[in-house]
């Protein structure tokens, strides 16, 4: 017997409504369901962050909720992030137009942030709410931050000047 | 890595989840936080066949003063116990350590009860309950009991609780005058599970002397690991650096029983430990004696 309930749920100001299994995860549905591939997938344990998301305005692992749980909850993830160009959004599930960049996204391309990507949307949605905690952050504060998601690229140098930037930037 | 199918409940008051609770005893598990239970379902090292979510059960998400204790309902996130002012000027100890919980991403999720219940003898709140002397309330249908956190843990990964309770509350009392603390801890990489740490008490008498002190260990045993006997030795002594040093020889070597992992040998670990209680102990003598 495999139980199915159905879930109503924003994701990037869109509502959908789906029937999910209780045991996919958060980020599987976000992934399969939804075809919002931008949100990455690698240890599924909670230990890389690729898979961060914004849950409710707070940075979060898709990978450690289920999307059962997300039920009349609001989900950013980083297909999100640039500015919507159509308002409103389209009738029906269409996650609408969006162009350019997030000053945050901005900030990676122009100081080399990212090599292969694979961490560059979990880096993003957890420097998102820690800028807006955190305004003007310390060299520090931002590799504490970054502590929960893991690169295997770039030695977080530049990931650490992106930071810098996107905070100059969004201020 | 998928987990393995599930009956899931998730029900929007306690009364319903106690219901579940006693229906589906020894077959059920609570989902709190999830920032433990999921990884291991995910591993499927997990494989409840029922899931009972307590995320809306809004009841159990607080953190309220009373008359000389704190109050904090089991599905409060530890985010919040992070930036709670009344938690930082009663019980600094508890805000002091609350950042070295993981990453902030998973402490916006992970609750305290989660936490306590899942007795990781590597986390930090079970050890903080036990040197704050925390008072836990279990609940099933047909009532409540407290259970003194030093009895709560009674092995790895394992509480006192019975298959029908639920972990409701967590009574904290205000840290007592002129007691000094400190929480220090290290680990491969900020937010990883810490290879040692030690939460330390002190509290001086008008002289100046030690009235009682209270030194507990994470990763150093089975459970949260409290160094009872180097505490005694402490107590009533004005402690100086020669005490303090003992004090450090005697956990590391004789009260604490590290198992050693791949980051870290046993005799790393005691080494840890005793640099750690040094340097725990002095803070916690500084801070107890500036509030002379």
């Amino acid at each position: 017997m495999t139980q199915s309930n159905s879930i109503t749920l924003t994701v990037n100001e869109q509502e959908y409504t789906r029937s999910v299994e209780p045991r996919m995860l958060l980020s599987d549905f976000l992934r399969h369901e939804l075809g919002l591939t931008g949100t990455h997938v690698g240890c599924e344990h909670g230990v890389c962050g690729a898979c961060t998301i914004l849950f409710d305005g707070e940075s979060a692992r898709s990978c450690l909720m289920f999307a059962v749980q997300a039920n009349g909850h609001n989900i950013t993830t980083v297909e999100g992030l640039a500015p919507l160009t159509s308002t409103p959004l389209p009738v029906g599930e269409g996650q609408g137009v969006r162009e350019g960049l997030h000053p945050l996204q901005q900030s990676f391309w122009e100081a080399h942030g990212l090599q292969c990507g694979y961490c560059t949307p979990g880096i993003l949605m957890s420097m998102l709410p820690f800028l807006k905690e955190n305004p003007d952050p310390t060299e520090d504060e931002i590799r504490h931050a970054l502590s929960g998601n893991l690169c295997r690229c770039t030695g977080y140098q530049h990931i650490v000047d992106a930071v810098k930037l996107a905070a100059e930037k969004m201020k | 890595m998928k987990p393995a199918p599930f009956e899931y409940h998730a029900p929007d008051s306690l009364e319903q989840a106690l219901e579940l609770m006693s229906q589906h005893a020894g077959e059920a598990k609570i989902l709190a936080g999830g920032q433990s239970l999921v990884p291991a379902m995910n591993f499927r090292a997990a494989q409840p066949a029922v899931l009972i979510d307590l995320n809306r059960a809004a009841e159990l998400s607080y953190i309220r003063e009373d008359v000389n204790v704190i109050r904090i309902g089991a599905m409060a996130r530890e985010r919040h116990l992070e930036f709670d002012s009344t938690i930082a000027k009663r019980i600094p100890l508890l805000h002091e350590a609350t950042p070295f919980i993981a990453h902030p991403q998973i402490r916006n999720r992970g609750t305290i009860g989660g936490s306590l219940v899942n007795a990781d003898p590597a986390a930090e709140l079970p050890v903080l309950t036990t040197a704050l002397s925390a008072r836990l309330k279990a609940r099933n249908q047909s009532g409540e009991r407290w259970i003194d956190a030093q009895d709560f843990f009674v092995g790895m990964f394992t509480t006192a609780l019975n298959a029908d309770e639920i972990l409701v509350e967590i009574e904290l009392p205000f840290m007592p005058a002129r007691t000094g603390w400190s929480f220090m801890e290290v680990a491969p990489r900020a937010g990883d599970y810490a290879m040692m740490g030690v939460a330390a008490l002190v509290t001086l008498d008008e002289s100046g002397k030690c009235k009682g002190a209270r030194i507990v260990y994470l990763n150093a045993g089975e459970g949260p690991v409290d160094a009872k006997e180097t505490a005694k030795l402490l107590e009533g002594e004005n402690i100086n650096d020669k005490l303090i040093d003992d004090a450090a020889n005697m956990a590391s070597e004789k009260e604490i029983n590290p198992f050693g992992n791949m980051h870290a040998s046993v005799e790393f670990q005691r080494h840890l430990a005793k640099v750690l209680t040094q340097k725990t102990l002095r803070v916690a003598i500084q801070r107890a004696g500036e509030m002379q």
